[in-house]
Formats: C-alpha cells, structure tokens, sequence
C-alpha cells in the first residue's frame, strides 16, 4: 500500500492505496463518488471519463496511485448541491439522457470540449463517438452541447 | 475485470526510469499514457510485475530543429492543432483513438505499443521518421522502418525506452494523404493507407512513399507501388497503383472482413489517397 494525497471536487484526500486500484474504484468505493459510471472498464464506452488536472481523462484507464498529486473533478463537482451547470440544464431541456448511465462521462467530456472553445458539430459529434449511449441515438446530446456554445467567444479558447 | 497485483515507481528521471527498469527485468513495463497497457492490465493480458511510471519522468515536449522531436510522454492531444506537424500526422489524429484517450495516451506509447493498426507507426514509416531510444546500452536512433517488426514487437531490447520520436518536417513540392476504414469512428482500422508525393516544378512525381496498416503485422512500404508513381503526374497512375497495392498485401482476413474485401479496400484506399495527394 502506498500513501496518496491527492484533490478531489475541490478537498484534499489522503489514503493508502495498492498500487493496482484504479482511479474509477477509488473514486466509488473508497469516496462514495458513484456519479462516475464504470462500464467496460477498457478504455471503450467513456462512461468512467473524468477531469484529472483539468484535462478529461477514462477514469478506468488511470491508476489511483498516478493521480497522486493531481486534481481530479468528477460528475459531482458541477453542480454540488447548487444549480446546474448550463450543459447539465441543457441536456435537460433537450432530454439528452434517457437512462444516464453515459451521461456523466459525456458531461465531463463535453465540459472539456467546451472549455477549449467552440466546436463545432462535427466535432462535438466526433467528441461523442468516445461515448457509448445506447438510448438516445444522441442527436439530442449533439443538440445540448451544441446549444452550449458561446456564440461571442474566438476559436482555440483563448479569449 | 481488475488487474494482478504489481509494484509501482514513478520515475522522476530518465535515469530513475532506466535504473528501475534494469531492476525490474523482463516482467518491468514502463507506463505512460496507459490508454493500451491499463485495458490490456484490466483484461489481464499481461501481468507485469512492476510498472515504471514515466508521466514525471521529463520526457515530454515538443521540439523544432530541422525535423519535429517529440518527447515519448507528450500526448497525442498535444499534436492536434500544431502547424509544425507535417500535414499527414495531422490528417491521421483524428483516427487516433477519441478526444478523450487522446489527451492522455502518449505519442511515444503509441509508438513503442505497435499496434499493428495504429495510425501514428504508420506515418513515422511513411514520413520515414526515426524513433531515438536509451537503455543500458546507451542512445541509440533507430529508422523508423526497422523499429517495427511485427504485431507489438519492436527492435527495443529488454530494459529500453523510446526517449522521443524525430518526424521530418514537410518539405516544398510535398503533398500527401491519409486515408482509413474502421467499422466505428475511433475503431481500430481495417486498413489504412499513408501516401506522400514530392513533385518538380512540372508536376512530376520524383519521390513517393506509400505505406499501408492493419492489413500487415507492421507498418509497411509498398515499393513496387512507389516505383509505379515516380514519373508519372500521379493521378494518372492512382488506379494502376491501387490494384498494385491491393496484389502485395496478404490480409488474414476477420470475422468482419474476408481477406479478399481487405485487399480489395486497400486498392480503393490506396487509389483514393493518391488521387487526393495528386
């Protein structure tokens, strides 16, 4: 066992973990954090996707013990027990998820996306072939996250 | 499923890394993107039992100087939208794998993994790149077409590392390619096809390289289909060329696509990338 400090949706975690427990496990079981979904648990359906140091990464293809020193923000961060998020109230109001297993990796994803500035539909279409949903048929998901994009702001974010 | 148990090290070094991994022997793996090794751990493929953590290790970054040097750990996201890299790695990216893998699978991974259908081994043979390595024999550079030797064996010997790969840069005259079927987008390929014409200023082809993936067990340079293009205009030999390429390779053939159909997609691959390159 080794011992890890790392951030999580804001606080500083402390545990010992070996060194094969992946971030996903960690994150459910040892914090409670069950928003992130574990699907196929290699790296195919995105439900696991999370943001390590910002950057939107499969939480089943890292090790706990590599986020050692990290950030790691999970599904739970975007809202808290606050107001949703824009993207979050824009899948609701495009009935973006049926059963939601998807829908936490893809809000993660998209967050990501969004943050790096303004994709199109292609690509946000192209974001979502890492994502397995098996009900919506996602031209819904498409329309969410395409109705997130500030109309104002520059290509490549930096604005 | 979860993976066996393994030791852990992060390498805060070149040194520590090389170090670690002599100590480890031949069941050390090093690890840096993991977007391959951590699936291939939790199917338990492979069962290391010590795994090398390169993430912290220096090794990352991207460098100009006369041909494009890329650090083994720089992720493959770092590529996208980067105009220095050669316009062939930038047609094939987006076939790498997803958004979300890309940020974190690394280009020196990818390459050292070998993937038979990988895009980024088949354009460093294409380009005809060189991927420089450190171990206990010392650097060494080896050319990018006898680094892969067949499905995910390399010329790396036990206890080396791919420290970074050199992709020349795009040269005048140049054009190139890329061209790929997968049965879902992200998918691994079918086939692929890497094609890059240098022409004179009369529109002659002088130089071409021709490479084709995933219908071999490595990336793989058609020459006889490159001697068919020099001195022509291109375009004018894309169709000859294409049943050429389909003749040469010897897919297995799948449960999704008989070897017949691979050979006969390759052909269409091979034409359409060089009309598109014309």
């Amino acid at each position: 066992m080794s011992g890890i400090e790392l951030t999580v949706n804001g606080l500083v975690v402390r545990e010992a973990v070996e060194p094969r427990l992946l971030l996903t496990d960690f994150l459910r079981h040892r914090l409670g954090l069950t928003g992130t979904h574990v699907g196929c648990e290699h790296g195919v359906c995105g439900a696991c996707t999370v943001l390590l140091d910002g950057v939107s990464v499969r939480g089943c293809c890292v090790l706990a013990i590599q986020a050692d020193g990290s950030r790691v923000d999970t599904v739970e961060s975007l809202a808290e027990s606050g107001p949703l998020t824009a993207l979050q109230e824009s899948f609701r109001r495009h009935h973006a998820l049926q059963c939601g297993f998807c829908t936490p990796g893809i809000l993660m994803a998209a967050t990501d996306l969004l943050s790096r500035g303004r994709p199109t539909r292609a690509e946000i279409a192209d974001m979502l072939s890492g994502h397995l949903c098996r009900c919506t048929g996602y031209t819904q998901i498409v329309d969410a996250i395409e109705a997130c994009v500030e109309p104002t702001r520059g290509r490549g974010g930096n604005t | 499923m979860k993976p066996a148990a393994f030791r852990y090290v992060r390498a805060e070094s070149l040194g520590e890394a090389l170090a670690a991994l002599a100590d480890g022997g031949e069941d050390a793996k090093p690890i840096a993107g993991g977007q391959s090794l951590v699936p291939a751990l939790n199917l338990r493929l492979v069962r290391p039992t010590l795994l090398v953590d390169l993430n912290h290790a220096g090794l990352d970054g991207v460098a100009e100087n006369g041909a494009l040097t890329v650090g083994a750990t720089s992720r493959q996201a770092t590529l996208v939208g980067d105009e220095r890299v050669h316009s062939l790695v930038r047609e094939a990216l987006p076939f790498v794998g997803h958004f979300v893998t890309r940020n974190r699978g690394t280009v020196g991974g990818s390459i050292a993994h070998a993937d038979g259908a990988a895009e980024l081994p088949l354009c460093l043979v294409a380009l005809g790149g060189r991927v420089v390595v450190d171990g206990p024999g010392g650097r060494r550079e080896i050319p990018a077409e006898e680094f892969f030797v067949t499905h995910f064996t390399t010329a790396l010997t036990t206890g080396e590392l791919v420290v970074e790969t050199v992709w020349p840069l795009a040269a005048s005259g140049e054009s190139c390619a890329f061209e790929e079927l997968a049965l879902r987008a992200g998918d691994f390929a079918q086939s692929m096809v890497a094609v890059v014409l240098r022409r004179d200023a009369g529109g002659t082809v002088v130089d071409a390289s021709v490479a084709v993936g995933a219908v071999s067990d490595h990336p793989l340079r058609l020459r006889e289909v490159e001697r068919l293009l020099v001195g022509s205009s291109g375009a004018e030999a894309a169709a000859d060329a294409g049943s050429l390429a389909a003749a040469l390779v010897d897919p297995p053939g799948s449960i999704h696509a008989s070897a017949r159909y691979l050979r006969a997609l390759t052909g269409s691959l091979t034409t359409r990338a060089i009309e598109r390159a014309a």
